[in-house]
């Protein structure tokens, strides 16, 4: 019954999924092998989408439907979860002046998705917010995005004064978003380019790997 | 001996019609999404471009005095202050408003139509968009989400049901109207101010009208990305009949732009159906069927539909070459030009898209390069427009000027 929880939610079988989350949990499944479940499935849908067999709109309902089952099962934990295994910690955030966030949500739900500590800190974020997040977190990954023209000179200016803060060499930075690309990574001073949230998680998989 | 503007403008106009229907002009035409660019070239805020229309009206007469495009980039979607703040506007963020006096505006997601509005939507669309959906996106029209529907007011006795109107929140919300009207009026008497200085410099405007796919229409001002996309899940039945209730109005307000303005170039941006935001099946059933009805709409009437390809479509190149040849225009953003070009050559007049990215932090001669390519590739026989793969703000005046220059220059043919 667990197994077959992973492939319904795998499988976007909404109605079926949340139901047999339900049973399983009335039933007196552990919730912590419930969210287990939510977790394995997820794995799926990423790897889906990455073999290009899922797209956005099933990444978002994956998480409609893996929300609706997390609550049911945080409703029968009566301690905090706090799992320290994490695979790394990622600050997230679209940069100054650009008030986008669609691309950066799905970014930051694949990356919780996948083990990591995220810290979304939502959007025109100034430099100095990221200065303060790195500082406070000390992240293994930075990821910046931006959907506007404008954001090359925030990029570029947030990170130089990650620089001047001299936290430059404690992250790794990544950049994504419609206008961007891997020149832009480069020109801007990033360490790399994502083209998608599949590949964001990848190098952020990557780099904390190294770390 | 130098031309008049009228035979300027013939000449320009003669190019761009050679390139839209796959033939071989007297060189590449070359255009630029000038929007915010306009304003800081000319040294002033994009708050002022957004507020001061004699200011904005100056600025985007010197872009084209200056860069000489084939077409004439019309300024109107960004002189908007006066007209939303007369509503309370709460979709958009504007400079000078919400933003600072040199950031663009930005659209405001959200879900302004429920999951379980469909029934409303499809039974009445007019009284849906007054009654609910005015009130979430203009603060001076909330009241109206107080008002009978209008239906109900057809004889002596149901009259009464127009009571509301005397209640002080809705006559608020008639003043409100009444200075939208005039606050709009001045923005459309600048657009005809722009297009007849455009017409004395010998500029053909760009466009003459402005339309979008039903599935984008939904998805962006009504349902929310997040919602329309959930709805292909939860509710594909409803969501499909929404659409074709759409397409006649997308049809009709392309046309009537187009008709008013006497100008067939009709601009249709497209947003939520590029490669990564829906499956392939998907596209097919919910975005590309009323897109080409649309398109097919507009063209049935003398129409060119200017299809803004946003993001990367290159996986949808082959469905999107289902068009009669000659008579559409894709401008490509991200999707692969020279692809485009195999697939779409016979058929398509293809736009685009000297990388904006190159643009703002390149240098003269890369944008040179890139022109070059662009032109012996995607401009090989004709059937070719180039421009910025989106719009030059922040963008080096001297990128600017060399994609303008190069171009003229090297896309003789």
């Amino acid at each position: 019954m667990l197994d077959e929880l992973v492939n319904l939610i795998a499988d976007l079988k909404e109605k079926e999924a949340v139901e047999a989350a339900k049973k399983l949990l009335d039933d007196g499944a552990d919730p912590i092998r419930v969210l287990e479940r939510c977790r394995m499935a997820t794995e799926i849908v990423g790897k889906r989408f990455e073999e290009d067999i899922y797209f956005i709109p099933d990444m978002l309902f994956s998480g409609e439907i893996l929300e609706q089952i997390s609550q049911l099962a945080k409703a029968k934990i009566h301690r905090d979860v706090d799992d320290e295994s994490y695979a790394g910690k990622v600050v997230i955030g679209t940069v100054e002046g650009d008030l986008h966030d669609i691309g950066k949500n799905i970014v930051a739900f694949l990356l919780e998705a996948n083990n990591f500590k995220t810290y979304d800190l939502g959007v025109d974020v100034s430099a100095q917010k990221f200065v303060d997040a790195i500082r406070e977190v000390q992240p293994d990954v930075v990821g910046m995005s931006g959907l506007l023209t404008i954001a090359f000179g925030a990029m570029s200016n947030t990170i130089s004064v990650i620089k001047q803060a001299g936290l430059r060499d404690k992250v790794r930075i990544m950049i994504g978003g419609a206008p961007t690309n891997e020149d832009v990574a480069r020109r801007v001073g990033a360490d790399a380019y994502a083209k998608d949230a599949q590949q964001g998680v990848e190098l952020a998989r990557q780099w904390s790997a190294v770390k | 001996m130098s031309k008049s503007p009228e035979e300027l403008c013939q000449e320009r106009l003669k190019r761009v019609k050679d390139a839209v229907a796959l033939k071989v002009p007297d060189r590449v035409p070359v255009t630029a999404f000038f929007a915010y660019f306009a304003a800081s070239y000319s040294g002033i805020t994009y708050e002022e471009y957004t507020y001061d229309p004699e200011k904005m009206l100056k600025a985007a007469i010197k872009v084209h005095e200056d860069f000489e495009p084939d077409l004439a980039d019309i300024p109107s979607i960004y002189y908007l202050g006066p007209t939303l703040d007369a509503v309370g506007f709460k979709q958009l963020r504007w400079p000078g408003r919400h933003l600072s006096a040199n950031k663009p505006y930005q659209f405001v997601e959200g879900e302004y139509m429920k999951a379980d509005e469909y029934g409303h939507f499809l039974d009445d669309p007019t009284d849906w968009l007054i009654r609910k959906y005015w009130p979430r996106i203009c603060t001076e029209f909330e009241p109206f989400s107080q008002i009978a529907p209008l239906k109900y007011s057809f004889t002596y006795f149901n009259m009464g049901s127009l009571a509301p109107f005397g209640t002080p929140g809705l006559q608020q919300a008639l003043s409100a109207l009444k200075n939208v009207g005039e606050a709009a009026l001045q923005a459309l008497n600048y657009t005809v101010k722009f297009s007849e200085e455009m017409g004395k410099r010998g500029f053909p405007l760009s466009l003459g009208g402005l339309t979008q796919a039903p599935y984008d229409t939904l998805g962006d001002y009504f349902r929310g990305t997040r919602g329309i996309m959930m709805d292909m899940y939860r509710r594909p039945d409803e969501l499909l009949k929404a659409l074709d209730k759409l397409t006649p109005w997308m049809i009709e307000q392309g046309v009537n732009a187009g008709k008013q303005s006497g100008n067939p170039f009709i601009f249709i941006p497209l947003h939520k159906g590029s490669d990564k935001f829906m499956n392939q099946r998907q596209f097919e059933t919910f975005y590309w069927p009323t897109l080409k009805e649309l398109m097919l709409g507009l063209i049935k009437e003398g129409m060119t539909p200017i299809v803004f390809v946003e993001a990367d479509h290159t996986s949808r190149l082959e469905t999107m070459k289902d068009v009669p040849p000659g008579k559409v225009v894709y401008h490509m953003e991200n999707t692969d030009m020279f692809k485009a070009k195999e697939i779409l050559g016979d058929r398509v007049c293809l736009k685009g898209n000297v990388p904006v990215s190159l643009l703002c932090l390149g240098t003269p001669d890369e944008i040179k390069d890139y022109c070059k390519k662009l032109i012996d590739v995607v401009g090989k026989d004709g059937g070719f427009i180039l421009d910025s793969s989106v719009n030059v703000e922040e963008a080096k005046v001297e990128n600017v000027r060399a994609m303008f220059d190069f171009t003229k220059e090297y896309g003789r043919y």
